[in-house]
């Protein structure tokens, strides 16, 4: 066996090339900031940090999963129908997560509920499906999934920090603003746990992370 | 690639995802029915101040809760097992024919009566267990649980602070005329037995609170006016 593997020049599991993929999407090709896609589900289970770590993980497995699939599948996949192919490859592993929650963490998927099944219309998944697991052999697509993912977790954890804290007062759940606060007159801003200010704060984080690196300026 | 390639790709992938994720669910659906049992074991024990860990809910639930029985709409026992009642079915039967579980709980020689409601809230259903004591007007204790409520708005009436609000509430106003807990926006008046505060935010499923107690009560009130007249 390790005859054959030698026979075929190798590269590197992790590759320049290789981390770069993994690394890229985290920060300056971020899913969220840079591509703004997926926006709708930031919007939807950042208030609270709790939901949002788990549902950064969920899209994490489905989305490295997909895109192995996609790419041991790519030589097969009929291009006429290639997007309801990858859309059932979603949608059955989503299915199989919320199942698996079900019944082994069944008091986290009580706490998701419905946004389990809202990674399927996750736009970043089916985007890096079509633009990379489509063209790409396996090992580099699955570091593709999981940096997108990771991309896309980190800033639903960034958003969801800053509304729990300034809008409950909480981290995790835990009280973080001390009581004595609250006696001086200080109030958890309501406005924080509207989805609208999901929108703001992805904004403020967009235009910080543009101020940074200058070279995103031009690019979109 | 022609068509009957596409065809037949697309019937194979069919097939083979539905092969897999009918064995998942099969497979697990044991695990998750245990799963839920536990939960309802656990809310109903939480109504009455128990609060039960996953490995001890059976044995507490056996222990803590002495009778359930099954009633009619005039308050009669009929025949029946209460735990496994599916209000959301009985919800969908005109009132003389549902079943209403009610279940009796005995703790350091105080007795409980435990009923179960449900109703609407924004996206999904909502239900809970209220529990009464023996005078069956105050409220003693309540949990609450919804299927797709907003987290961190509508989700809220699952936690604590909102349940809390409930106890020692009454559902009968002192002339025993039935009267039950609204959930009031803006803020409910500290003295009044009768509303808790909603959730801001939170509106349509604080309202469906409301009706949900109603509804869910209404059914209740010839059994609960027997028992208070004995």
């Amino acid at each position: 066996m390790s005859e054959e593997k030698n026979s075929i020049p190798k590269e590197e599991l992790f590759s320049p090339k290789n981390k770069k993929l993994l690394i890229d999407p985290i920060g300056k090709d971020n899913p969220i900031t840079v591509q703004v896609l997926g926006i709708c589900s930031v919007l939807a289970v950042t208030v609270q940090l709790r939901a949002s770590l788990v549902l950064a993980i969920a899209v994490v497995a489905v989305m490295g999963l997909a895109n192995v699939i996609i790419s041991v599948l790519r030589h097969g996949i009929p291009p006429r129908i290639r997007i309801i192919v990858q859309l059932t490859v979603i949608a059955s592993l989503v299915i199989l997560v919320d199942q698996v929650l079900k019944a082994f963490v069944y008091d986290v998927s009580r706490q998701l509920s419905v946004f389990v099944g809202l990674i399927i219309t996750n736009c970043i998944i089916m985007g890096r499906l079509e633009a990379f697991a489509l063209q790409n052999k396996v090992w580099p697509s699955f570091l593709d999934g999981i940096g997108n993912a990771a991309g896309y977790g980190s800033i639903l954890l960034l958003v969801a920090a800053v509304r729990e804290l300034f809008g409950s007062g909480t981290l995790m759940g835990y009280q973080m603003i001390p009581n004595a606060f609250y006696d001086f007159g200080y109030v958890d801003n309501g406005l924080m746990i509207l989805p609208p200010m999901a929108l703001i704060t992805v904004g403020v984080i967009i235009w910080i992370h543009r101020h940074r690196d200058r070279a995103l300026v031009d690019v979109s | 690639m022609s068509n009957r390639y596409i065809f037949i790709y697309a019937s194979v992938m069919v097939i083979v995802v539905a092969l897999v994720l009918s064995t998942a669910a099969t497979l697990l659906r044991p695990l998750q029915e245990r799963n839920m049992r536990i939960e309802k074991m656990q809310n109903i024990l939480s109504t009455i101040g128990i609060d039960a860990s996953k490995a001890e809910a059976i044995e507490l639930f056996e222990q803590y809760i002495t009778v359930a029985k099954v009633l009619n709409h005039l308050g009669e026992e009929i025949e029946g097992d209460a735990f496994e009642v599916d209000l959301q079915d009985e919800n969908r039967k005109p009132v003389e024919e549902r079943q209403l579980p009610l279940f009796l709980a005995e703790v350091e020689g105080e007795s409980f009566y435990i009923v179960p409601v449900r109703g609407n809230g924004l996206w999904g259903a909502i239900w809970g267990y209220l529990s009464f004591y023996e005078d069956m007007t105050t409220i003693a204790g309540v949990n609450f649980d919804h299927a797709s409520e907003t987290p961190g708005l509508g989700a809220e009436i699952a936690d604590p602070p909102f349940e809390n609000q409930f106890k020692g509430k009454k559902i009968f106003d002192q002339q025993g005329n039935f009267k039950p807990v609204t959930v009031v926006r803006g803020g409910a008046p500290a003295d009044d037995p009768h509303a808790v505060d909603a959730i801001s935010g939170g509106t349509i499923t604080s309202n469906g609170v409301t009706a949900m107690m109603r509804n869910g009560l209404e059914v209740y009130k010839p059994y609960f006016k027997n028992q208070k007249e004995l």
